[in-house]
């Protein structure tokens, strides 16, 4: 019986990280082995695109379609030839606020990852990979490393893999910690040891990436899941969601509800089953306001949306974005502009500081939303965060997306909680300090 | 060439453009800052916004970059719709939030770029009330004013400093907007090219130093087109004057010259011309040594009747004087008594040069054709040093294999980054032998160090591997015989390979290697490219028919007693030619007559002194090194009786009643003269636009037409306005009056357009944007290659030469090589201040094995026995010079002339200390009423 929750089959939070003797257990390496043995490049992107995965970084880009840009020299036998390298990262930068799916793969299962990383990379013919990590992820990079050690002295990593022919060398590499190394171009700078400014594009990474080559950049759990989509087939993967999207995902939730976690459920999951099944609804004594459905970089979300489907399109239409897939909750003890303020603050400090409407426009709305969380707000100081929202706020308006994401949730808090930002305004102060004063007082926290 | 539509206007534009090119071609004034012309684009200022439309049903469009969008047919743009002009405008609002409002303080204000783009796109009202950033600046040398708060973060100073000019020690610092551009530390920016920092800021950040500490805005400077004299290439630039002082050099554009950019000695070497001690008085020594000041007219006379009797008399002209002024010179005396002033061994090398220069087959390449090499070797020359500006241009043609490479992937070249990445260290390939490790270095595919001797050898033997009809040479070790393959075949696989080399060495070998490189690739698209030391050392090099006298005979003359009269124009031969040797011709001489813009041993040495005009108060000729004749124009009047030396020429020419001379009054003449007398020099009549060019029956206006406070500047003397000065000899006049912009562009005093108060309004004068100057490229190439001309049938006017055989170290001997320093090297420039500021102390180099034999260390001193004299220099270890050899510097303050490929014996000196260094050089003072030594 092949398990319906295939990410964290082999995590169990009583047991310690899987090693590879029990990852080889369950049926591990068997995917790669049969792979780089007995498949071409050209059928295990067949199978990836057939599947239907998206990237489960955020953007939700088809897998198949990112990988099927990558040049492919052939012979006349249709063999690959190498004219240089080629790199697969595998982007472990993980930054979003509120996100913390990526850590749980890599501290739970790490052979999962290498193993969708070898497939990866022999589909697309790389013979160099690195996982770039998050600096702080010390448990993950050293587990991984450990596991990485494990393969290199199985010959599963290597000169001459699974005795191949094939090669692939892989690295981990810690990040100096900056949130916009998330951003696959700026990564790509960072890891050659240049500022992490992200690139503009065209040309993509995939035609001149890591200095200069083809290089394919993808999330960890994308790769993870392409373990279980070549070992399965993509006709089984298709029937792993319940919506329109394939597969699974690891959802999360946090703020003020019962149970806050992560969790590997179906595509398609609705988002009340997620907070009030999964997450055990709203801690008491606190109503739901709203929510980021993927991430800090997300539009809110309200009450009306909590029956949609966690599924990219779904999400996409009600005017917010799938992103990670884990959830920040917002009470209703908690002032929306505040916390608008701290996530303009957050991408603010976060911006690399090349392109102008972000390393500027993103601190004057910073400070406007702070002059108004103050009290010290003006009416016209809404005009000017609408102003900025549609300046900052359209992708192609900057260099990357980073300040159009910062935007999302500022532009539908002002949409869902216009009250509130009148309220500061007329009220010369925020609403919500007194009670929340009184809210942690209650609860015995100084 | 495709059709674009702007706010449904079409527009038939470039191929291969952006849309912000286009745009600033076809006169459009879309704001931007990032970009750059010669720099490409980023993207990273957003400045440039417009909007895209599908198509012409499409009413919402998408915000594009102008710098990041290739043109294509039919793409249909909105610039000034309300979406992209509002946010254009909240760009610079943006950009304003941190900006200080300093301008009225601020350097950089009247020529501002931000200034400009700030009322382009109409941003008044500030609605942000936060606190600005704040940062603190750092002391980056004598050079560049810093003052980080004025930032808006385009990275044009880092793209220009690392990626363009390949600096290492200033960069972007920090994130989100704390961005910090600046150095690690307080320092001298150590790139050569840092002043272009200046221009390329579009802001008052980087700010000219010198201008900042005497300051005048740029609507009060008055200019004038003028060529730079820090060396030989000849580069354009626009000098700024206020109160009879040059307060600043800005870059010219010449689309096949300098470009965009200037080396620092060119930028700030300008400044001596401003010295307290250069004469203002013709001086007349007396009896007791001292110098008495006279009449123009009084001196005019005294010197006519010195030169009565013209069998006696003698004269020695100059490489750094206008071509007028040694033709005048010449034409005083006749051609059996003058000399060049090259210096004997110096101007063997430029003959020999300028002869293989006027081969046929021959392709002396402009600047930007070197940038266009797609492999280069450069033999013996250390051009950073000797010749900066072509340092920049070698710099650019090493990427030409990462513009293939981008062309290949359809990356256009101006996708600065892109192509940068997608190349990383992929260079086309430059080779450098030369004497000592050089700047280029880090650019290079391979770079070895050798005596002189070696690199004529080596360059022959890469020759002789491409060429099998030639004697190979053996002896090699195994590396070099592998490395002259790999030269050999990178040069002949090349489309446009390129030889530098140059009179650096101070070798005919070297020289000849060079030429015999090139011919053996019998390429014709192949370049060979030579250095040379000054301003017109070809210029005075080609006016030669074969008649002229040597240094060394005028100075035998003078030894028998036949010169009573010697005029020496604008030259300093203590740095030609021994002490000992100029001291007795000068004992030899009654009347030493000397003509100067500077103050130097051989003026003090004069009987009778004439205060000449430098650069920034005259007109004249100069021949750069790619044989392209030039005018520079005086900027400003000179002060009291200095005059062009032509003038006090002409004058005396006139009194002694030479032929001719009567119509050398007026300056056109004089060049036509020459041009008639000279056949080679024949183009120089077409260096410039004539006296009587007009526009509209209109002379170019010097002053801008803001010129504030001109009729005040003497108000504190008189309230009376001077009648303004007439300029008969150029189209330019000393007033505000007169045309700007329209002219040739060939004829720009300074650059200014509507709405474009910066130097970023030289788009304007250029007939499609990065381009051509409207009007033509200012100059004549006296030679150019000729087609029909193989290499093959020049093959017998290439010198024939005795290859040398390998240098060998001998026992307790040092053989000399010259090494030269970009500030200090040359005479003129070596005078400003801050130029002073960064000049080393005379100094020697020496292997590692031979400090070690003499037991020197870094610092110590050494006592070299010159023929005629014992110097002390200071040691410095350099593990690049050939053992056996000795590198000296030359002509910095302190050090004798030395004779070219001499050998030397050196001994520790013990009693060295660094304190005890003289640097100061020759002084004299000539005020009226008062003497002075």
């Amino acid at each position: 019986m092949i398990s319906k929750l295939p990410l964290t089959q082999n995590i169990n939070a009583a047991r310690d990280p899987v090693n590879l003797e029990t990852y080889e257990a369950n049926h591990g390496y068997q995917a790669a082995r049969k792979a780089v043995l007995e498949m071409s490049p050209a059928d295990c992107l067949q199978v990836v695109q057939d599947s239907g995965l998206r990237g489960r970084g955020g953007a939700g880009f088809p897998t198949g379609m990112k990988w099927s840009f990558v040049p492919m020299n052939t012979d006349a036998q249709g063999n690959h030839v190498s004219d240089g390298h080629k790199y697969l990262i595998c982007n472990a930068d993980e930054m979003e606020p509120g996100t913390f799916k990526d850590r749980l793969l890599m501290e739970c299962d790490p052979h999962q990852l290498i193993e969708g990383m070898i497939l990866s990379a022999w589909t697309i013919q790389a013979d160099v990979a690195y996982i770039f990590i998050r600096h702080e992820y010390h448990l993950a990079s050293k587990l991984l490393q450990e596991a990485i050690d494990a393969c290199y002295a199985k010959g599963y990593l290597g000169k001459n893999i699974f005795a191949s022919g094939f090669n692939l060398e892989l690295y981990v590499h810690s990040s100096a910690g900056r949130y916009i190394c998330g951003e696959e171009t700026a990564l790509i700078s960072s890891l050659e040891g240049k500022r992490a400014n992200p690139r503009a594009k065209p040309p993509f990474p995939q035609i001149s990436g890591l200095w200069g080559r083809p290089t394919i950049v993808n999330n960890v759990e994308t790769l993870c899941n392409i373990t279980h989509i070549i070992r399965n087939g993509a006709d089984w993967y298709k029937t792993l969601g319940i919506g329109q999207d394939h597969g699974t995902k690891l959802f999360g939730v946090s703020g003020r509800v019962k149970n806050p976690g992560c969790w590997e459920l179906p595509m398609g999951t609705t988002i009340r089953e997620l907070i009030e099944q999964h997450a055990g609804g709203m801690q008491d004594g606190y109503k739901l306001r709203g929510f980021l459905p993927g991430g800090a970089s997300t539009d809110f979300l309200v009450e009306e949306h909590l029956d949609l489907a966690m599924d990219y399109d779904v999400i996409g239409k009600a005017g917010s974005r799938l992103g990670t897939g884990t959830m920040i909750i917002l009470d209703d003890k908690t002032c929306p502009v505040g916390m608008t303020k701290n996530l303009v603050e957050f991408f603010a400090q976060e911006s690399c500081g090349f392109c102008t409407p972000c390393r500027d426009g993103l601190p004057w709305s910073a400070q406007v939303l702070d002059d108004i969380e103050s009290g010290n707000g003006i009416p016209a100081d809404l005009n000017t965060l609408q102003n900025q929202v549609r300046f900052i706020g359209a992708i192609g308006n900057t260099h990357c997306a980073l300040a159009p994401g910062a935007m999302e949730p500022l532009a539908s808090a002002m949409k869902y909680f216009a009250d509130d930002f009148k309220a500061h305004i007329d009220g010369k102060a925020c609403p919500y300090s007194t009670e929340s004063k009184a809210a942690l007082a209650s609860a015995g926290v100084n | 060439m495709p059709t674009i539509y702007i706010d449904d206007k079409s527009y038939d534009v470039p191929e291969g453009d952006n849309v912000l090119e286009a745009c600033l071609s076809a006169g459009i004034d879309l704001p931007y800052f990032c970009w750059h012309p010669e720099m490409g684009s980023i993207g990273a200022c957003r400045q440039c916004a417009l909007v895209q439309f599908r198509d012409a049903d499409d009413e919402h469009g998408r915000v594009v970059m102008g710098c990041m969008t290739p043109v294509s047919e039919g793409a249909r743009f909105s610039m000034n719709g309300m979406k992209a002009s509002e946010f254009r405008k909240n760009i610079v609002e943006s950009l304003m939030l941190n900006h200080p409002h300093d301008c009225p303080v601020c350097a950089e204000g009247g020529e501002c770029h931000l200034q400009d783009m700030t009322v382009m796109v109409g941003h008044r009202n500030r609605r942000y009330r936060g606190k600005k950033n704040t940062h603190n600046n750092q002391y980056l040398g004598p050079l560049i004013n810093h003052e980080m708060n004025r930032c808006i973060s385009c990275y044009r100073c880092t793209r220009f400093y690392n990626d363009y000019a390949g600096g290492t020690d200033l960069s972007a610092q920090g994130a989100h907007d704390h961005v910090y551009f600046g150095r690690q530390q307080d320092g001298n920016l150590e790139s050569e090219f840092a002043g272009n920092l200046v221009e390329v800021c579009p802001t008052g950040v980087f700010t000219d130093k010198p201008l900042v500490n005497d300051y005048t805005r740029k609507w009060d400077l008055q200019s004038a087109p003028s060529i730079c004299t820090g060396c030989a290439l000849g580069c354009n630039t626009s000098p700024g004057e206020r109160y009879g002082k040059l307060k600043r050099i800005h870059n010219r554009f010449n689309n096949e010259v300098n470009g965009y950019f200037l080396c620092d000695r060119g930028r700030y070497g300008g400044a001596y011309v401003n010295d307290e001690n250069r004469a203002k008085f013709a001086g007349l020594r007396a009896d007791d040594g001292r110098y008495n000041a006279i009449e123009s007219q009084l001196a005019t006379d005294t010197l006519a009747g010195w030169c009565v009797n013209t069998d006696r008399i003698a004269a020695i002209g100059s490489p750094r004087a206008s071509i007028e002024t040694n033709y005048l010179l010449r034409r005083v005396v006749g051609g059996k008594n003058f000399n060049s002033g090259i210096g004997d061994h110096e101007a063997s090398l430029v003959k020999q040069i300028s002869s293989i220069m006027q081969i046929d087959s021959v392709n002396t390449p402009s600047l930007r054709q070197v940038e266009s090499a797609d492999a280069v070797l450069v033999l013996g020359e250390d051009v950073t040093n000797t010749a900066p500006r072509l340092a920049l241009s070698l710099r650019q043609s090493v990427r030409n294999l990462a513009k293939k490479m981008a062309s290949d992937m359809r990356i256009a070249h101006w996708q600065d980054e892109a192509v940068r990445v997608l190349a990383q260290d992929c260079l086309s390939p430059l080779y450098i032998i030369s004497m000592a490790e050089s700047r280029l270095d880090d650019v290079a595919k391979r770079s070895i160090t050798m005596s002189a001797t070696d690199i004529a050898r080596f360059g022959f033997a890469i020759a002789a591997e491409l060429d099998s009809s030639l004697d190979s040479i053996a002896g090699f070790e195994p590396a070099h015989t592998q490395l002259i393959k790999s030269i050999a075949s990178d040069l002949s696989s090349a489309n446009r390979p390129l030889i530098v080399s140059g009179t650096g060495c101070q070798d005919q070998a070297v020289i000849k290697a060079a030429a015999a490189i090139n011919r053996a690739l019998n390429n014709s698209n192949g370049m060979l490219s030579y250095c040379l030391n000054e301003a017109n050392t070809l210029g005075a090099s080609l006016m030669q028919d074969g008649s002229e006298a040597s240094l060394k005979e005028l100075c035998e003359r003078a030894s028998k007693g036949q010169i009573d009269t010697l005029l020496i124009a604008e030259n300093d031969l203590f740095r030609r030619a021994p002490h000992q040797q100029i001291e007795t011709l000068f004992n030899n001489i009654n009347n030493l007559v000397v003509l100067d813009c500077i103050d130097t041993e051989t003026l003090a040495q004069s009987a009778l002194a004439l205060p000449s005009s430098s650069f920034a108060e005259s007109e004249g000729t100069l021949v750069s090194s790619e044989a392209r004749a030039q005018r520079f124009y005086p900027v400003y009047q000179p002060a009291e009786q200095r005059q062009s030396s032509w003038r006090w020429l002409t004058q005396l020419g006139q009194s002694i009643g030479l032929e001719s001379f009567e119509k050398f009054t007026e300056f056109d003449n004089v060049t036509a003269s020459c041009a008639d007398d000279f056949a080679v020099l024949a183009g120089i009549v077409e260096a410039s636009l004539h006296g009587d060019y007009r526009y509209r029956g209109m002379k170019i206006a010097r002053q801008t037409h803001r010129n504030s406070g001109r009729t005040a500047m003497r108000a504190n003397i008189s309230v009376h306005e001077p009648q303004q000065a007439i300029d008969n000899d150029t189209p330019l006049s000393y007033s505000m009056e007169g045309v700007n912009g329209k002219q040739s562009s060939a004829l720009t005093p300074f650059v200014w357009a509507p709405g474009w108060n910066s130097n970023q309004s030289v788009h304007k004068f250029q007939a499609e944007t990065g381009g051509a100057l409207k009007g033509g490229t200012p100059g004549k190439r006296l030679f150019e290659s000729s087609s029909a001309s193989s290499a093959e049938s020049d093959r017998d006017k290439i010198p024939v030469v005795e290859i040398p055989g390998p240098f060998e170290a001998q026992q307790g001997h040092w053989r000399l090589l010259p090494l030269y320093r970009i500030f200090g090297s040359d005479e003129l420039s070596a005078r400003s201040p801050a130029i002073n500021e960064l000049t080393a102390a005379a100094f020697v180099e020496i292997s590692v094995d031979d400090a070690e034999t003499l037991e020197l260390l870094d610092g110590d001193g050494v006592l070299l026995s010159l023929p005629d004299t014992k110097v002390c220099f200071e040691v410095i270890i350099n593990p690049s010079i050939a053992n056996g050899c000795l590198g000296y510097s030359v002509g910095l303050p302190g050090a004798p002339w030395i004779a070219p490929r001499s050998s030397v014996t050196i001994k520790k000196n013990h009693a060295w200390s660094n304190t005890n260094r003289d640097n100061k050089p020759a002084k004299i003072v000539i005020e009226p009423g008062v003497s002075n030594v």
